[in-house]
C-alpha cells in the first residue's frame, strides 16, 4: 500500500486533568474512506478536533506527506488540505449559498474598496455544486433548502478550499433514508476523485456500506481496527464495547412492583410520528439505552411537561394524572435530573444551600418569609445524607465539581420524596468514586419503592445498574430487554436497528 | 455587600467634596429638598431593579408616571372623584400596564426591551392625548393631604423619604428573607434550572412587572402633586433610565439574579447628589447629563476592575 496521506502517533490530550486521548495513533491513506467509531466518550471528536485545529494535543506529532505539522487553528488546518464538517452545521442561513461557500474569504475588487466579487463568488459556486450533482442556483437562500442540502453546501465548501481529507462527523444523524443514500452516493463519487474521507459515524449499516477500513476508539484508546473484508456489524460492536464489567454496581435484592408508573402512547415534539409506551415499577430502575439523538431526552422532558407531549397518557398508581408544565410534574412526585446541570439542573451562581432548597422552599417558610434556620438546617443534612463535599453550604455550587454538583441536584429532589426520578446521563463527565455513590444511591431509592428511569450512552452502565432496559432508536421504543437477556450487542442490535 | 458598601463610600466621598467646596449642601432645605427627590425617585427605581433581578428591563415607568399624573387630574380637578379613589384608581391602572406587560413578555415571549419600548411611547402618547397636550394640574386650594404626601414633612423629614423608608423594608424583606424574592434571583440566573425545578417561572416574571408599574403608579402620585403642574410631554421624561442608572449603580447586574435594595436606594442618592453638585458648583446646567453619564461609566468600570481582580486572585489561588 501507498504511504499513508495523513499519520498521527501517540497523541495525548487531557481537559482539566481528565485524558481524553491516551496516546492515540491514527493514519489515513489517499483516496479511502476510514470509518472512525466507538462508544460516545470513546475519545472520536476529540481526535477529529485536534486533526481540525480546534484542540491542541499534549503529546504526540501529526505528520502530513511525511513532513510534520502543527495545526494552531482551525484556519491552519484548513490551509493544509482538511475539511471538517461537523455536527452541528456551520451555516449563515441569512446568506445565499454562495455567500456561505465563500464566507470569511469573499472574492474582492476595486482594490483599496474591497467591493465583493458576486459573479467570481457565483461562478466558483456552481462549479462545486455540479460535481456534487447538485440541482440548485449558487443565489438560493440558505433557509430554504433542507438540512441534507445544507450538508451538501458544508462539503461543496471544504471542496472549494481544497480538501484532500474531509472529515464528516454523523453526517447522517438527522438525514432521511433517501437523503443518506444519496451523501453515501457524495461519499463514493469524492473517494473516486482521489479525496480521503474520515467517516465518524455510530450507523454501523453505514459503515459497512462505504468504509475502506474501521478504526476503533475506546475510552480514549486505540482498540484496533478492520479491513475491508473483516468489517461486520458483529466484530465492530464487540470492539467497541469488549471490556469486563467492573462490580461497583449494587445488585437489586426486593422484587419490584410492576405497572406502579406506565407511559401510554407518548408522542414529543421532535418525534410526533413514533409513539412511546412503558411502565416502570416501584423499585425498579428501568435503564434507557440508545444512541445520542434517539429520543430519550424527548421522552424525559415531555414526561416532565419541559415540552409539552403530542399526545399520550400517564399513570401513577393506576391513577391517570395530566401534566402540563414542570410544575404539574413536580406536584405529582415526578423529578428529572436533566442532562446539561449547569443549564438546566442548577443556578450555578448560587449557593448550594440555594440550589438543594429551591423546590421545596415552602417547607421551609411561613406566609411566604423563609425561615433560615430551618432552610440551612435542611440543607446540611441534604450534604450529610449525599456525602456532599464542599467546605459550607453557602458555598457557590458553580464552585464544586461534577459529582457533588449532580449530588446537589439528587438531594434538591430526595428533601420531596420522590416517586418517580428520571436521570438523564446521570453519571457524565463524573469521576469513578461519586459515580459508585451515585449507583449505590439509585438502588437504596429503588429499595425505598422510587421508580427509576436512567437514560444512559453509557453501555456499562446501562448493564450495570438496570433491572430492565428499554432501546430507542430513532424516536420510537424498539424493545424493552429484562435482566437475564441484558448484554451488550442485543441493546446495540436494537440502539442501531 | 461589598458592592453596596463600594457605591456607599462613593456617595459620603462626593457629599464631603461638595460640602467642602460649598457649604450650602449642608443647610437644612437643600438636605430636606434631596431627600425628598431620593424618596420618589427611590421608590421608583426599586421597581426598576426588580425588574432588573429576573434579567429584564422596563423602559415604560416614566411614560406610566406623566399617564398617572394627568389621569389623576383630571379625575380630582374635572370628575370631581373623591380623592382615594382617584389616587388607588390611578395606581391601579399603573400597576395593571404592567401586568399586560408582563403577559406579553412571558406568554408571547416578546423581549422586555421592545414590550416596555412600546409601552413609553404609547403611555406618552396616550397622557397627551388625553390632556389635549396641556398642562394640567390641581390648583392652589384642595386636597391637602395629597399635596402634604408629596410635600410635607414629618419631624423634618420630607413625606416620600419616609415612603421610601417604608418601602425599602418591605421589600427588603421580600428579596431578602421571603420565598418569591429568591424565586426572583433563581430566575434571573438561570430561568431554566428555575422551571425544571417547578417553580412557575411565568408568573413571578409577570408579577415584577406588576410590581415595577405599581411602584412607578406611586411614584407618579407624589410627583404629580410635588410638581402640580404636569405637562404631558415632558413629566416624567427619562426618568425609566434615571431608575435603570440607579439600579445599576446600586449594584444590579444587567444580567440578572443580582442586586440589592440598599444598594439601589444608594445609587438614587448618588445620582441626586450628583444633579444637586451641578447646581452648587456652578456647573452649566447643559453638562448635567454628561456629569451623570460619566460618574455612572466610572462607576461600572470601577466595578469590573474590581471583578476581574477577585477572579484573578480566585483563580490564582
Amino acid at each position: 500500500m501507498a504511504d499513508p496521506l495523513l499519520q498521527m502517533k501517540g497523541i495525548v490530550k487531557r481537559f482539566q486533568g481528565v485524558t481524553a486521548l491516551r496516546s492515540v495513533d491514527f493514519e489515513i491513506f489517499p483516496g479511502e474512506v476510514l470509518a472512525l467509531i466507538g462508544e460516545n466518550g470513546a475519545g472520536k471528536s476529540t481526535l477529529m478536533k485536534i486533526l481540525g485545529g480546534v484542540h491542541q494535543p499534549d503529546e504526540g506529532v501529526i505528520n502530513l506527506d511525511g513532513k510534520p505539522v502543527t495545526f494552531h487553528s482551525v484556519s491552519e488546518s484548513i490551509a493544509k488540505g482538511i475539511g471538517f464538517i461537523h455536527q452541528e452545521l456551520n451555516l449563515l442561513d441569512n446568506l445565499d449559498v454562495a455567500g456561505n461557500v465563500f464566507l470569511g474569504r469573499e472574492p474582492v475588487w476595486g482594490g483599496p474598496l474591497r467591493m465583493l466579487d458576486y459573479g467570481k463568488m457565483r461562478q466558483d459556486t456552481e462549479v462545486h455544486l455540479k460535481r456534487l450533482g447538485m440541482q440548485i442556483s449558487s443565489r438560493t437562500s440558505l433557509a430554504t433548502l433542507s438540512l441534507a442540502q445544507q450538508q451538501m453546501i458544508e462539503i461543496a465548501k471544504a471542496l472549494s478550499l481544497h480538501a484532500r481529507i474531509l472529515i464528516m462527523d454523523e453526517p447522517t444523524s438527522s438525514l432521511t433514508l433517501s437523503e443518506t443514500a444519496r451523501l453515501l452516493d457524495v461519499v463514493k463519487q469524492l473517494r473516486s476523485e482521489g479525496v480521503s474521507i474520515i467517516y465518524v459515524s455510530h450507523r454501523l449499516s453505514e459503515i459497512t456500506e462505504i468504509a475502506d477500513r474501521v478504526t476503533v476508539l475506546r475510552d480514549g484508546a486505540n482498540a484496533g481496527g478492520l479491513s475491508k473484508s473483516e468489517i461486520t456489524r458483529e466484530r465492530m460492536v464487540k470492539m467497541m464495547i469488549g471490556r469486563d464489567l467492573e462490580d461497583f454496581y449494587v445488585q437489586p435484592e426486593s422484587t419490584p412492583r410492576p405497572g406502579f408508573f406506565e407511559v401510554k402512547g407518548l408522542r414529543t415534539a421532535r418525534f410526533p410520528k413514533r409513539e412511546v409506551s412503558f411502565s416502570v415499577g416501584q423499585g425498579e430502575i428501568l435503564g434507557m439505552a440508545g444512541l445520542v439523538g434517539a429520543g430519550r431526552t424527548e421522552v424525559a422532558q415531555a414526561i416532565c411537561g419541559i415540552d409539552k407531549p403530542q399526545a399520550g397518557s400517564m399513570t401513577i398508581d393506576q391513577k391517570p394524572i395530566q401534566i402540563q408544565s414542570p410544575k404539574d410534574a413536580v406536584a405529582h412526585g415526578i423529578y428529572l435530573v436533566p442532562d446539561d446541570r449547569r443549564r438546566f439542573g442548577l443556578v450555578i451562581d448560587m449557593s448550594v444551600l440555594e440550589n438543594m432548597t429551591l423546590p421545596a422552599l415552602s417547607r421551609y417558610s411561613s406566609q411566604g418569609i423563609i425561615n433560615s434556620k430551618a432552610e440551612h438546617k435542611a440543607a446540611e443534612e441534604g450534604v450529610k445524607k449525599l456525602n456532599v463535599k464542599t467546605h459550607s453550604v453557602d458555598a457557590r455550587v458553580g464552585n464544586l465539581s461534577g459529582g457533588n454538583q449532580q449530588k446537589v441536584i439528587l438531594a434538591k429532589w430526595l428533601a420531596l420524596n420522590p416517586k418517580v426520578l428520571i436521570l438523564d446521563e446521570p453519571t457524565r463527565g463524573i469521576d469513578v468514586g461519586a459515580k459508585a455513590e451515585i449507583y449505590s444511591l439509585l438502588r437504596a431509592l429503588a429499595k425505598e419503592g422510587v421508580a427509576i428511569i436512567a437514560i444512559s450512552s453509557d453501555m456499562e452502565e446501562v448493564l450495570g445498574i438496570s433491572d430492565r432496559v428499554a432501546v430507542m432508536h430513532e424516536g420510537s421504543l424498539t424493545g424493552i430487554l429484562k435482566r437475564q437477556d441484558l448484554n451488550e450487542e442485543a441493546i446495540m442490535k436494537l440502539a442501531v436497528h | 455587600m461589598r458592592k453596596e458598601l463600594g457605591i456607599f463610600i462613593l456617595l459620603l466621598l462626593l457629599c464631603v467634596v461638595v460640602a467642602a467646596i460649598n457649604p450650602r449642601f449642608l443647610v437644612a432645605s437643600n438636605l430636606q429638598n434631596i431627600s425628598r427627590l431620593i424618596g420618589m425617585f427611590g421608590i421608583l427605581s426599586i421597581g426598576a431593579g426588580v425588574v432588573i433581578i429576573t434579567s429584564g428591563i422596563d423602559l415604560s415607568v416614566g411614560s406610566i408616571m406623566a399617564l398617572v399624573g394627568i389621569l389623576l387630574s383630571i379625575f380630582l380637578t374635572q370628575k370631581k372623584w373623591p380623592s382615594v379613589l382617584a389616587v388607588l384608581a390611578v395606581i391601579a391602572i399603573a400597576a395593571g400596564l404592567g401586568w399586560i406587560h408582563g403577559l406579553l413578555i412571558t406568554r408571547l415571549k416578546i423581549q422586555p426591551f421592545i414590550v416596555t419600548l412600546c409601552g413609553l411611547l404609547f403611555y406618552r402618547g396616550l397622557a397627551r392625548f388625553i390632556a389635549n397636550d396641556a398642562t394640567q394640574g390641581f390648583g392652589s386650594e384642595g386636597f391637602m393631604w395629597l399635596r402634604n404626601l408629596a410635600s410635607g414633612q414629618l419631624l423634618n423629614i420630607p413625606t416620600p423619604f419616609l415612603f421610601l423608608i417604608l418601602i425599602g423594608i418591605l421589600m427588603w424583606v421580600v428579596l431578602q428573607r421571603s420565598v418569591y424574592g429568591r424565586y426572583l434571583f433563581a430566575i434571573g440566573r438561570n430561568e431554566e434550572a428555575a422551571r425544571y425545578s417547578g417553580i412557575g417561572t411565568r408568573k413571578i416574571i409577570s408579577s415584577a412587572y406588576v410590581l415595577s408599574g405599581l411602584l412607578a403608579g406611586i411614584t407618579g402620585v407624589l410627583m404629580a402633586f410635588y410638581t402640580n403642574s404636569i405637562s404631558p410631554s415632558s413629566h416624567g421624561n427619562f426618568y425609566e433610565l434615571y431608575a435603570i442608572a440607579a439600579a445599576v449603580l446600586g449594584g444590579c447586574s444587567l444580567r440578572g439574579g443580582e442586586g440589592s435594595v440598599i444598594g439601589i436606594v444608594i445609587g438614587t442618592a448618588l445620582l441626586q447628589v450628583l444633579q444637586n453638585l451641578v447646581n452648587l458648583l456652578g456647573i452649566p446646567s447643559s453638562l448635567n447629563f454628561a456629569v451623570m453619564g460619566t460618574v455612572i461609566l466610572i462607576g461600572v468600570v470601577a466595578d469590573e476592575l474590581v471583578r476581574r481582580r477577585a477572579v484573578r486572585k480566585r483563580v490564582a489561588q
